[in-house]
């Protein structure tokens, strides 16, 4: 039983880590009809950004700090590189849906062979503070605090990402957009602001997806490709919980987070299904796909 | 049947000079990708068959991306199926060639046909998705090595007693590998260029088009489509079949990781989507330069360049990626569309990809 | 000036040649009906002017030559836009659509309750709950927080019961008296209390300009709308 609590517990942080990834990405295609590829690369970016930051203060400010800043860099390295995308080049290839997706297949390439080039396929170890590798006893069970902070970062992000949704007026034209881009603009509003907008707030969560994804389920090493590896996972996340929903995107990442916890553990041992919980989660997705294409909370495809 | 004159003169020339390069043993310094400056050497005659595999995989890829507007990232589960099938059949349980490659196939045909049916349930950008979600479970699938069979992150060889001798052995039989791979893409090409010339074709450029006015036409559309995606499955799959012959050995990351979708798209859009011959123009350019580009990484005076030239320059992956991006958003209709404006044809003739086409299912007006 | 200004509108949907060279005037004040079948081009047209769809052509807005123009700069030269389904925002609230389409420091909300006060007691609800006339209201209001110059009002009666028609040509009516309205419309009724000028769309171009009395003959309205007159 204390297994089961403690898989399960591990599995809502990774729903977590999931979410920050998804839930951009959700939002990019609800908004733009981008299947934002780059994404994988906001992610990576985001990590080295963290890590590259902590690398060059002194040792002296104490791991706690240093981690605080290396999440705070994370943010910013992910918001940078798509606000970045988005105006430079995204933003010149409106009216060609097709090669808006395409130039970010492009881009992720390019720059994971320049990071594969530059750093080597090696990968770096992020400092972080001993209590992050500690774990805490809740009850009878040990619970890694790693995974406290991915859960809380998700809940967080999520509390946030309503909020400003709900209460802003830049959140409402984004809620409009999703629903109907063309009567936007059609009411004297310049889409394209949000566009930027919501391309900066996708890879600033990115980014720190990316982090928190090294830390606490990678042993704290960063590597150019892990970004995509993750990317396959948030487009999972995305369809599944229905493309343009962020409350859809939290839902599905817990069911993958938790499915792929439990299948790891319950069936990971016999042989030949080592990563039977990858390809469980992909099961899911093809169970979806049958009963309910649009996703959970999608607006119809 | 329209094939235009001058047309037929350059696959002609391009398809004789190709045939004898193995017996040309000129020494041309710069621009060959061996380590050999000698045109018909096995490093230069290696990279040419690579390239001929790839441009019948991008071959394939074109009928289902550039005719039929369905962005598949799927491509790279074929392949692979090609390559371990294949390789396991020969190497473990001891077939002979021709069975072997007709369980390859037939293996192809059913998953195929498996899969894109539940893949095809959506529409736009779900569908890329989903194949790349599939691709991506096939890749760790092979790498979890189930029964052995797959050799993991090791790798396979194709170590069998019963190849014709004529293709074992990569050194001392790349000729005949080399017009193997060649042979392969003349049939891809002609199979490919029969489809998409026939009726069953024209009605894949107008599922492109405009696939909602097809339907309220009562055409059934889905059945072309699973047509499509199962053609470029099977030509996917000859060309991990091919690979096998060639190269010898199956390792994972390059036979089953989605990147090799990703490439097989890059090739595609490069040459020019929706033409055919642009898949295969391109296919040669990507293949051709990826490898000359790892050859120049190695020499001795390139190791002397700084820092900020050398990783750049030593990544292919970079470079192409970043030529890529420049054509989508330049060019377009790739080098075929160039091509074509030289010789001041409309860009937008029919048989072109529509770079305007919305993916949202639900749009009734542009 | 005229409100409105139109030459050699051409549009291109999909393959098919919608509009083949449109050309007409909407004089400032009152309201002008455009006619004609069903699918004959009269919503293209309106997204035309409005830059939703490309086109070829001079187009001259509220005095501005809108050549180039992305659809939100259209829609701040003083354009309000009452789109044929309705188009309200379906998960957003009410009040929220309301919001979104504020344009100026000092929205008329006061009109706004006042001809619609339903509006107001249902300002939390969700848009995708209420009833086709109620999102209709939601439309309308949208452009009358703005006082736009100039409406451009696409078959507002489609789908509605009677006595709603009724009212709405009342609230048009009185918005008249302040506005230019280009109105599409099919219904006959509707457009014989509000309109003084007509334009006729047929086979992608403009057939007749005239006036609202020429309704009055039965034969010739019914030409004009290409089917049965009043419903």
């Amino acid at each position: 039983m204390n297994i089961f609590l403690a898989l399960t517990f591990s599995g809502f942080a990774l729903g977590g880590v999931y979410f920050l990834a998804a839930s951009g990405l959700s939002l990019i295609y609800g908004l733009m009809d981008i299947l934002n590829f780059a994404h994988g690369l906001f992610m990576t970016l985001g990590a080295y950004a963290a890590w590259d930051v902590a690398a060059h203060l002194p040792a002296s400010w104490g791991a706690s700090t240093l981690f605080g800043i290396a999440l705070v860099s994370s943010v910013l390295g992910g918001a940078i590189a798509a606000g970045l995308t988005e105006f430079f080049i995204i933003r010149h290839l409106y009216a060609r849906p097709v090669s808006q997706i395409l130039v970010t297949i492009g881009l992720d390439l390019a720059v994971v062979g320049l990071l594969l080039g530059g750093f080597g396929s090696n990968s770096l170890a992020v400092p972080v503070p001993l209590w992050i590798m500690e774990a805490t006893k809740v009850g009878s069970i040990n619970l890694p605090n790693a995974d406290f902070v991915a859960l809380l970062a998700g809940v967080v992000v999520l509390v946030v990402l309503e909020w400003f949704l709900a209460r802003t007026r830049y959140g409402i034209i984004i809620r409009a957009g999703v629903e109907n881009r063309t009567m936007v603009s059609a009411l004297g509003i310049n889409v394209g602001k949000a566009f930027t907008l919501v391309f900066v707030i996708g890879g600033a969560m990115a980014g720190l997806a990316g982090l928190l994804y090294s830390v606490v389920f990678a042993g704290d090493l960063i590597s150019p490709t892990q970004g995509d590896s993750l990317l396959i996972f948030a487009f999972i996340v995305v369809v599944i919980g229905g493309l343009g929903s962020i409350r859809g995107s939290a839902i599905a990442a817990l069911i993958v987070g938790l499915t792929q916890d439990y299948t790891n553990f319950y069936l990971g041992g016999h042989p030949g299904l080592a990563e039977i919980g990858n390809l469980s989660v992909v099961l899911l997705l093809a169970v979806v796909l049958e009963w309910r294409p649009r996703g959970l909370l999608g607006r119809a495809l | 049947m329209k094939i235009s004159r001058s047309a037929l003169v350059v696959a002609a020339v391009a398809l004789v000079f190709f045939a004898v390069v193995p017996l040309i043993s000129l020494h041309v310094p710069w621009i060959l990708p061996g380590t050999l400056d000698v045109v018909n050497s096995t490093g230069t005659l290696e990279v040419l068959a690579l390239c001929f595999i790839f441009a019948g995989v991008a071959l394939g890829y074109d009928v289902i991306f550039g005719f039929t507007g369905l962005l598949s990232l799927g491509p790279v589960m074929y392949f692979a199926i090609g390559v371990y099938v294949f390789d396991i059949a020969m190497s473990h349980w001891n077939w002979a060639l021709v069975p072997a490659l007709a369980l390859t196939l037939g293996v192809s045909l059913v998953f195929a046909l498996a899969f894109g049916a539940l893949a095809l349930r959506v529409k736009g950008i779900a569908f890329t998705m989903v194949t790349l979600a599939f691709a991506q479970a096939f890749y760790y699938l092979v790498e979890d090595n189930p029964h052995g069979l797959t050799g993991g992150d090791t790798g396979l060889a194709l170590v069998s007693n019963r190849l014709p001798s004529f293709l074992s052995g990569a050194v001392s039989n790349t000729r005949n590998l080399y017009w193997m791979t060649l042979g392969f893409l003349v049939v891809s090409y002609f199979v490919v260029w029969l489809v998409t010339e026939s009726s069953s074709g024209h009605v894949l450029v107008a599922v492109r088009e405009n696939e909602r006015r097809l339907e309220v036409m009562g055409v059934r559309t889905f059945p072309y489509k699973l047509g499509a995606y199962t053609l470029s499955s099977l030509v996917a799959t000859g060309g991990g079949v091919a690979y096998i012959l060639l190269i010898g050995t199956a390792v994972p990351a390059a036979v089953a990781s989605t990147t090799v979708s990703l490439a097989v798209l890059v090739m595609v859009v490069l040459g020019g989507a929706g033409t055919r011959w642009g898949a295969v123009t391109g296919a040669l350019v990507y293949v051709y330069l990826q490898q000359y580009l790892l050859k120049v990484a190695s020499e001795p005076s390139f190791t002397t360049l700084p820092a900020v030239l050398r990783v750049p320059l030593s990544q292919p992956q970079f470079l192409l990626g970043t030529l890529f991006v420049l054509f989508v958003i330049f060019v377009p209709g790739g080098i075929a569309g160039i091509v074509a404006r030289l010789r001041g044809q409309s860009v937008a003739a029919s048989k072109r990809f529509n770079w305007r086409k919305s993916l949202r299912v639900k749009e009734d007006d542009q | 000036m005229n409100a409105l200004q139109v030459r050699d509108l051409h549009v291109t949907l999909g393959g098919s040649h919608v509009l083949q060279g449109v050309s007409f005037d909407v004089p400032t004040g009152g309201v002008t009906a455009l006619l004609g079948r069903n699918g004959v081009g009269k919503t293209t047209t309106l997204k035309a002017l409005l830059g939703i769809v490309a086109s070829t052509g001079d187009r001259n807005v509220l005095g501005t030559n809108t050549k180039g123009l992305s659809t939100h700069r259209v829609v701040k030269l003083g354009v309000g836009y009452v789109p044929e389904d309705r188009d309200v925002f379906a998960g957003l609230s009410v009040e929220e659509n309301l919001r979104l389409a504020e344009q100026r420091d000092d929205p008329r909300y006061d009109e706004v309750f006042a001809l619609f006060p339903e509006l107001k007691s249902r300002a939390r609800q969700r848009a995708g709950t209420l009833s086709g006339g109620q999102q209709q209201m939601v439309s309308i209001a949208r452009v009358l927080l703005n006082g736009w110059p100039l409406l451009l009002v696409d078959e507002p009666s489609k789908g509605l019961a009677p006595k709603l028609v009724s009212e709405l040509t009342d609230v048009l009516e009185r918005v008249a008296a302040t506005s230019t309205i280009f109105l599409v419309e099919q219904n006959l009724a509707v457009v014989k209390r509000l309109a003084s000028r007509i334009i006729v769309l047929d086979h992608g171009e403009v057939v007749h300009t005239g006036t609202a009395d020429e309704l009055a003959d039965e034969a010739l309205a019914r030409r004009f709308l290409g089917v049965a007159g009043a419903r």
